[in-house]
């Protein structure tokens, strides 16, 4: 590669910090959504490259299903002080309680409703915009969305009005009542996230690297056993090597069987993985439009 | 099969009119190239038994919302990600309706490469004009003509040199094209996709994934004159580090050239010279950055420069000017209108703007200017002349696309409704060549 050239890291990277930048610049009331996943492990590092040596100008967002692993929030709260950042934590709990959040009949898992959890702490610091680790490639519903995603009162994304995004020109402005999401790593692969990963040498939870678990066989799928899951009869535990390849709340999200205990192993193993990412998160597979639906109502 | 060592991201799009398989050709590329998952083709196969009567449609794969599933077509962008041991691909599939020209043109934007489908059995039609218009509109390096159903035409090497002469006919006309492939192929068998062709001995150029892989794209960014549009005023509130006290550094892309540490620079609309102290980044201090690196310059003087300021080397000047000529695709059902407020955003910032007036419609099927039309509708591309409320540094889009392009953006809906491109400044800035003194 000619020295004038960047590779795919680096072309991803100086994309992102454009339009982080960009959000700083443009917004009053910026955040930054932090799950301590992959994906905003490496918006936090983006945001440092966009900001340093100033502090990063937007305070972290993270909403919590109350069914989180407890790996990924010692994580997250590690993290984002070690950042100097402002970690604001809004709870599906409280959501439920207030009645803001109903679950429907029966639903147990939560993660329809990080939703209206997200929306009311979004009145709550009227923040116009806030940044989004999601990525094109994980599904066919947001290979559609793009970096600058305005949402109306309701947070919710019309596909078919979509603003036309051209070259570099991201159109900011909003109405009142309306706020933005921005997704500063669209155009990032699964692969290109854990390249990045390695490449920064970030440190991850550590669920994501293979650990012994007690799992239970449902739906094709192992999930972890945990109070939050309670056994049905006839069902047997079973004691695993596995990891996670993405993370959602702990009683859907699906376990891989791996050995991959370093960065470099998990890379060998998407590169030779035959599922796609999203495969083992229950919630994508309800049906072959669940995301869109879940986008349409306001969900990230 | 995904790559794990440093590649180049060639960003292609492909574009065709409905029915010219497309979707297919994606689908085929992602198939053939051994990137689909087994959890992507089990979707398939499920989608298939509801719709497809059991037929695997790799068409599927790219419509990925519910109203396309259900009419068979493609409403809006929508991207792919794919990789070889050669190269990442970022695919924008952009769909063929005359009233989605906007799309194309958003699809096309940041692509190197243009895909423009063709199907054998019609030859050049007003879509396939339309579509190599556009890419040579926006300023795409590299096309490819993909010849596509050459099965229904018994692959024909006749066929195809006829339809080859039907585009050689006009392309000329067109002046900024300057790589042009012509590739035979079949996206539902997979002929010269990624695979050679078993039917067409006569075709000794290589296939379309070859030609993705190894088509020159180092020097598709503009490299020979430095603009640094600022974006963001990097300014530490409480440094703990008592060396970034008086840090004060300018934030952005370098959209244009190379900058240099102690190279003399022009910081304009102001006019004002000073050099390059540093270059600052996350990973430490560099000697040089290069277009479309994201940095942070400190300068040797503390001059005021806020966003949208651009900081340009001593050669090649850029324009200077509140009176603007620019070619436009309208992108919104409302028409442009002259005399009407738009904002206009231009590298990074946004100002206030009219359309003095519109010159001429291009009319896509003879490329021939209709002088002086009432109005531009959705999908139309004229020339206009617009005034700003604050002069503009700028370059023709011919030179610079990041320097060159603007979006206009209606005031009240804030839908953004124009893409514009400049054409060259009649005549370039001239600074005041004082040296700054404090």
């Amino acid at each position: 590669m000619s020295s004038y050239h960047l590779d795919h890291l680096q072309f991803l990277e100086t994309e992102a910090i454009h339009v982080m930048r960009e959000v700083a610049a443009e917004f009053e009331r910026p955040s930054i959504l932090f799950s301590g996943g992959k994906d905003s492990i490496c918006l936090l590092r983006l945001a440092e490259k966009a900001f340093r040596p100033a502090d990063i100008p937007m305070p972290f967002l993270s909403i919590d299903t109350g069914h989180q692993f407890p790996e990924l929030n010692e994580f997250r709260d590690r993290r984002a002080k070690e950042l100097g950042g402002k970690l604001i934590i809004r709870h599906v709990e409280d959501a439920i309680k207030s009645g803001k959040a109903v679950p429907r009949p029966g639903e147990i898992s939560r993660n329809q409703l990080q939703t209206p959890t997200l929306l009311e702490a979004i009145e709550e610091f009227r923040f116009d915009c806030c940044i989004g680790g999601g990525r094109r490639d994980e599904e066919k519903a947001r290979a559609k969305e793009r970096f600058f995603s305005p949402r109306d009162t309701f947070g919710q994304w019309d596909p078919k009005n979509q603003r036309p995004e051209i070259w570099n020109l991201y159109n900011s402005r909003l109405n009142p009542g309306e706020n933005m999401r921005v997704f500063p790593i669209s155009n990032w692969t699964e692969m290109d996230v854990w390249e990045y990963i390695r490449q920064e040498e970030l440190e991850v939870p550590t669920i994501y690297f293979s650990h012994r678990r007690q799992c239970v066989r449902r739906n094709g799928q192992w999930l972890p056993v945990s109070d939050l899951l309670p056994l049905k009869p006839k069902e047997e535990v079973k004691e695993l090597v596995v990891r996670v390849r993405t993370i959602g709340d702990i009683i859907s999200t699906g376990m891989v069987e791996s050995p991959a205990d370093s960065v470099d192993d998990i890379i060998a193993e998407i590169a030779a993985a035959r599922v796609t990412e999203r495969g083992s998160r229950a919630d994508d597979k309800a049906s072959e439009a669940a995301m869109e639906d879940r986008k349409r109502a306001g969900y990230f | 099969m995904p790559t794990h060592h440093p590649v180049e991201i060639l960003r292609f799009n492909t574009c065709g009119s409905v029915d010219d398989g497309k979707s297919t050709l994606i689908g085929r590329l992602l198939y053939d190239s051994k990137n689909l998952m087994e959890d992507q083709l089990e979707a398939l196969e499920r989608s298939a038994d509801i719709t497809g009567g059991g037929q695997i449609n790799l068409a599927n794969l790219t419509d990925g919302l519910r109203d396309e599933r259900a009419q068979g077509i493609t409403i809006d962008v929508a991207y792919r990600y794919f990789a070889t041991p050669k190269r990442k691909f970022i695919v924008a599939d952009t769909p063929g309706h005359v009233q989605y020209t906007r799309n194309m043109v958003t699809g096309a934007s940041t692509a190197n490469l243009s895909i423009v489908l063709v199907d054998a059995r019609l030859g050049v039609i007003e879509q396939s004009r339309r579509h190599t218009y556009i890419a040579a509109l926006l300023g795409i390096p590299h096309i490819v003509i993909a010849v596509n159903k050459m099965d229904l035409v018994d692959w024909s090497e006749d066929r195809f040199l006829e339809i080859r002469d039907e585009f050689e006919a006009f392309l000329p006309r067109l002046d900024v094209l300057r790589d042009v492939k012509f590739v035979p192929l079949s996206a539902l068998h997979g002929d010269n996709v990624v695979e050679p062709s078993k039917h067409m001995s006569w075709y000794q150029g290589p296939n379309l994934l070859g030609h993705l892989e190894t088509v020159h794209i180092a020097s598709d960014w503009n490299l020979s004159a430095l603009r640094f549009p600022v974006q963001w005023v990097n300014r530490p509130n409480n440094p703990t580090d008592p060396a970034l006290h008086d840090f004060r550094g300018l934030s952005g892309q370098v959209a244009g050239g190379i900058v240099q540490k102690g190279q003399k620079v022009i910081v304009l609309p102001g006019g004002l010279k000073t050099t390059v102290k540093d270059i600052w980044t996350y990973d430490g201090s560099v000697r040089e950055a290069f277009c479309p690196q994201s940095v942070t310059l400190c300068l040797e003087h503390d001059i005021d420069i806020s966003r949208g300021d651009m900081i340009v080397g001593f050669d090649n000047l850029p324009g200077l000017s509140s009176d603007l000529h620019a070619k436009i695709c309208w992108m919104h059902p409302r028409p442009l209108q002259q005399g009407k407020k738009y904002f206009l955003k231009h590298t990074t910032q946004t100002v206030q703007a009219f359309v003095t007036s519109i010159e001429s419609r291009i009319d896509v099927g003879t490329f021939e200017p209709q002088p002086e039309p009432d109005e531009l509708k959705m999908n139309d591309i004229g020339i206009i002349r617009v005034k700003t409320a604050k002069p503009l540094v700028f370059d023709g889009y011919n030179t610079n696309r990041l320097t060159g392009s603007f979006i206009l953006v209606e005031q009240g809906s804030n839908a953004t409704v124009g893409a514009g491109m400049f054409l060259p400044p009649t005549e370039t800035v001239k600074p005041d060549f004082t040296d700054f003194a404090i």
